[in-house]
């Protein structure tokens, strides 16, 4: 299996390699931070005009998972949108390719702070979620348990005996799991940064997408625990 | 105008000064509309240069700016200012001369702009900032010279290309403009000429007397070199014998990290304490200029440096180069060897370091170039389009602009007197509308046609970013280097030389060991480190390669029965591969098959360069993959690449059909980290992506992402995009130097050797010990990942999770 398995609160639950998360339970699939429209909202705002297949790449990878998964519910975990006006300016193409993704399929659009407001395409339209105890939301509460949250774009950085390897990454621990950023155009915070470091317990693992899902000791930098005096020894 | 006035006339035999012949060509010159002067280090150039403006301007009544000059160098400009203003004070003449550089304040250079002086000394990046402001005619109304200095440098870059868009647009405001160049020694002085002029117009070359033939020859060593590296640390004790012997001594190295670690271990042998300092690009600004003033003050006796001190001021007292390692290149080396005796008709002294066995070869090889005055270098390029999708930004940023007369200004600058309409109107599309096959923002196009069909920037607010992204230079992956707390600055390093380190590790910097804390708010933190032995400083800087004149004279060199003039150990090593092997030859190529520790191994003899041999690398392990024989991996050096595997090769025609070999280019190509970084570099100067945002690098990098996606996009989506075709074609060009892969193919026209051995041959051994092994499995990296992943796992107790 590609895939890295786990259990949060009771559930079991799959960490897939492109960075998505399913629950065969309840045929869920969770994607955070697709950041639609953000070619153009670059565009709009400081004038260079990245290339703008962001959009076609994101939704045919999302469109991927779904059929891999055969997910009869999909949840947006928030910044779905780049922003507001980027949803306005969703060009009909995009339009209809996520109608018709969303054929046959609860849907649910989660808020973000990139995309606060309600939603002019179909589906769900909510502030967070709870599902058999498991609370969905954009952005990670300290105070809450059993919580699934993206909003950071984790990635982690390995070294190899092939040089450096950077990846998006899930960021799990014994109360909260944190999704990578699955947009095209997303870049990343790295787990060394102090938010992620605060917001994880000590045992946290990283689960690096990429051909597989692997899971690695959560890289902490200068706090890491174990790590740094045995590789060493290596 | 032929003569001098009487002022001017009269200074120099006051000061035991005479006037040089070419410096008076250049004044009877005055009105050459471009004129060329090539004239060694020291042969007063500048005075030459700037001769005809102080000419122009003793009688006073000019207004405003008279003269530009421009140099590579920010610290150039600054020094010319104080050169220049001591004979302009001495004669008493009414002329305001000031530097503007990225280093001069707000406040100054607002006021230059409202009240220009009549010298105004600057550099390529600070005077494409200036044609892009909405007062650029006024700023520059009655401009009547440009100096251009050291061009022959700024000719080797991108920095050129700009200068030469920017005196484009300088002559449209100001038809009577007339251009000097100043450069030091080169392989093809027509070339600059046209590079320098506007075209069509002639560009007459003055060469000063060259001077007396200069002091070469090797440092007299001892000991042979080592087999492999680059370092020079054997031949210690005598460079510390040659600094005493001298006044000052340059001691330059071909990579900063080499010159980092040849400081250090020059220090731990200094035992006598002479005053030795370190001067390299990574280096902290103010860290080099308390090295370059103590160097002024004739306070160090010698300077361990990089091609920072390729250029540069008059430094008066040196008496003696040394050239650590090959010097790669007869040009650099002739120009370095200038450093030497600043002194106009004092013969300069260098002498050679051989860093391994076959850079003494190499030596040899270069110091009969420099002697027979042959020097190399290959042909510059057709100016490259991301510099001219800048250029257009920044016509916008200053007014709108007719199409049809930029694309006729443009042409008018050398590099880009053959540029088609078609390229110009694909670049102009790019900066319109981001010119893509999928058209995306015809809403937020970035530069629009207003109804009498001229083109303007759609928001005007737009003009703050491009300004703030002029130039070409690609610093964008430098961090600081700071002691920890509110430390001094020390210098900076690759980010990705950063990102290799983990807390504890150490390295050299400013030569220092120094030990790494952190990463905060992208700068590098690091305390003092205790240890005499640090973990070396990768920090790379330019690799050059093996010029091709360098390479066929050692072929050349190769011929002949003996080489007396070559050390012994060295003439044994040759005489022994003669023996079991072949020597390589011009015209051929040598390929020796042998077994070795189990693998089966073939030397490929291409003298190639590196970066072509690298090339080669990855197209032949490649090819072999094709034909069954199980490469496993290969290693390059500037004359050879080693390719090992499982199965030994006995025919080598089918791989070395150079139709074969190109195919196998494009697929390769596409993913290789080689493309994403010249592509990287190219988006950044024709301004895709932007390295400096109002702001940016505090917000953390969440919002960033790598430029590697939006390769990675375009590959897939729209492969024509115009930057993957500049792409494409810079990388040819340069890092991955197709072209003197296929000018091997055709030397050698089907010629090919293949010996057949039972051992690995004198001539292949070194490269057993070359660094920078590439392992040819495409899969390695994943597989080396999830080798880590379980390994982590598995220690943290938490693999079955």
């Amino acid at each position: 299996m590609n895939t890295h398995s786990f259990t949060l609160a009771g559930q079991s639950l799959m960490a897939r390699p492109s960075g998505t998360l399913y629950w065969p339970e309840r045929k869920l699939l969770c994607v955070s931070d697709l950041h639609l429209g953000k070619s153009v909202r670059q565009a709009r705002r400081n004038g260079a005009q990245l290339p703008p297949y962001d959009l076609q790449d994101t939704l045919a990878r999302l469109e991927g998972e779904i059929n891999e998964t055969g997910a009869l519910t999909v949840l947006c975990l928030g910044d779905s949108f780049d922003d507001l006006m980027a949803l306005d300016e969703l060009p009909d193409m995009a339009r209809l390719w996520i109608t018709r993704l969303q054929a046959g399929r609860h849907w649910i659009w989660i808020e973000g702070n990139h995309d606060p407001g309600p939603v002019s395409l179909g589906g769900t339209h909510l502030a967070e979620l709870n599902v058999l105890g498991l609370t969905f939301r954009h952005e990670a509460d300290p105070e809450q348990n059993a919580e699934i949250s993206g909003h950071f774009h984790p990635k982690a950085r390995l070294r190899t005996r092939a040089g450096m390897v950077s990846r998006p990454c899930f960021l799990l621990d014994n109360t909260r799991l944190i999704l990578p950023a699955f947009g095209t155009y997303t870049g990343g915070l790295r787990c060394e940064d102090a938010p992620l470091c605060d917001l994880m317990g000590p045992e946290a693992i990283a689960i690096l997408t990429g051909a597989r899902a692997l899971a690695v000791p959560m890289p902490r930098g200068q706090n890491r625990s174990g790590r740094a005096a045995s590789s060493s020894g290596r | 105008m032929s003569g001098l006035p009487s002022i001017i006339e009269n200074w120099f035999p006051a000061r035991n000064w005479t006037i040089h012949p070419h410096q008076r060509e250049m004044v009877a010159r005055a009105d050459t509309p471009a004129s060329l002067l090539i004239a060694p280090t020291g042969g007063g150039k500048t005075m030459a240069g700037f001769l005809p403006t102080l000419a122009e301007l003793a009688a006073g009544g000019h207004d405003g700016l008279h003269t530009l000059y421009v140099s590579p160098l920010k610290a150039l400009a600054a020094d010319i200012r104080r050169n220049l203003s001591r004979p302009v004070e001495e004669m008493g003449l009414p002329i305001r001369i000031e530097d503007r550089t990225g280093d001069t304040s707000y406040s100054i250079k607002r006021r230059q702009r409202a009240d220009p002086p009549h010298i105004l000394l600057t550099t390529p990046e600070s005077l494409a900032l200036m044609i892009s402001y909405e007062d650029a005619p006024r700023i520059f109304q009655g401009l009547q010279r440009i100096v251009a200095d050291e061009i022959h440098a700024l000719a080797e870059s991108k920095r050129g290309d700009q200068l030469m868009l920017s005196l484009a647009r300088l002559q449209t405001l100001c038809p009577d403009l007339r251009r000097v160049g100043l450069s030091a020694t080169v392989e093809d002085p027509a070339a600059i000429a046209r590079f320098l002029a506007r075209h069509p117009d002639p560009c007459p070359i003055i060469q000063a007397d060259s001077g007396p033939e200069p002091d070469i020859a090797m440092l007299d060593l001892p000991d042979p070199p080592p087999w492999s590296g680059g370092g020079g640390g054997y031949a210690i004790p005598q460079v510390l014998e040659a600094v005493h012997a001298h006044k000052t001594t340059l001691i330059f190295h071909n990579t900063r990290a080499q010159a980092e670690i040849f400081f250090h271990n020059l220090w731990l042998a200094n035992d006598e304490g002479l005053p030795i300092g370190i001067h390299h690009g990574s280096l902290d600004r103010a860290q080099r200029e308390k090295v370059e003033a103590a160097m002024v003050r004739g306070e160090l006796r010698a300077i361990v440096c990089t091609g920072s001190l390729d250029l540069g001021i008059d430094w008066g007292d040196v008496d003696l180069v040394i050239q650590v390692g090959a010097p790669k290149n007869v040009k650099r080396l002739i120009q370095r060897i200038g450093r030497a005796n600043h002194r106009y008709n004092a013969p300069s002294k260098a002498r050679l370091v051989p860093a391994n066995r076959f850079e003494i070869v190499e030596c040899h090889a270069a110091l009969q170039a420099a002697r027979d005055h042959d020097l190399d270098g290959e042909p510059r390029g057709p100016g490259p389009l991301d510099v001219l999708c800048q250029h257009i930004l920044i016509a916008a940023c200053a007014a709108p602009f007719d199409a049809d007369a930029l694309y006729d200004e443009m042409r008018s600058a050398g590099p880009y007197a053959e540029l088609s309409r078609d390229a110009f109107d694909a670049c102009l599309e790019f900066c319109a509308t981001g010119g893509y096959a999928l058209r995306a923002y015809d809403q937020w196009q970035r530069l629009k046609q207003v109804p009498d069909g001229r083109w303007q920037l759609r928001d005007p607010r737009a003009a703050k970013l491009i300004r703030m992204n002029i130039g070409t230079i690609q610093d964008a992956d430098l961090l600081k280097v700071r002691w920890r707390g509110r430390g001094k600055p020390l210098g900076e390093v690759e980010e990705g030389f950063a990102a290799s380190l983990t807390a504890g590790d150490t390295f050299l910097i400013g030569g220092q060991i120094v030990r790494y804390d952190g990463l905060r708010e992208m700068t590098v933190e690091v305390s003092r480190a205790a240890t005499r032995k640090p973990k070396i400083a990768t920090f790379s800087g330019t690799k050059f390669a093996t010029s091709t004149q360098l390479s066929q004279r050692i072929l050349t060199m190769f011929e002949a029965e003996d080489w007396p003039f070559l050390p012994d150990h060295t003439r044994h090593w040759l005489q022994l591969q003669r023996k079991v092997s072949k020597l390589p030859q011009k015209g051929r190529l040598l390929i020796e098959s042998f077994p070795h520790d189990g693998r089966e191994h073939a030397c490929i003899y291409g003298f190639a360069g590196r970066n072509a041999q690298q090339t080669l690398g990855l197209l032949l392990s490649k090819r072999l993959e094709e034909l069954g024989l199980d490469p496993l991996g290969f290693v390059s050096t500037d004359y050879a690449t080693l390719i090992w595997g499982l199965k030994p090769l006995t025919d080598p025609a089918p791989l070395f059909d150079l139709a074969a070999l190109e195919d196998g280019l494009d697929g390769w190509l596409a993913g290789n980290a080689v493309m994403k970084r010249t592509f990287r570099a190219s988006a950044t100067i024709a301004g895709l992506i932007q390295r400096n945002t109002p702001g940016q690098r505090k917000s953390g990098r969440q919002a960033t992402f790598s430029s590697d996606i939006l390769y990675d996009t375009l590959l897939k989506y729209d492969p024509d995009h115009l930057l993957m075709r500049i792409t494409r074609t810079e990388a040819m060009r340069g890092l991955v130097d197709f072209d003197r892969i296929r000018d091997m193919a055709q030397r050698i026209g089907g010629r090919v050797d293949l010996l057949r051995l039972q051992r690995v041959t004198p001539l292949a051994a070194p490269l057993f010990l070359e660094a920078g092994r590439v392992p040819v499995q495409s899969s390695v990296q994943e597989r080396m990942l999830e080798e880590e992943a379980a390994a982590l796992m598995a220690e943290a107790g938490i693999d079955k999770i």
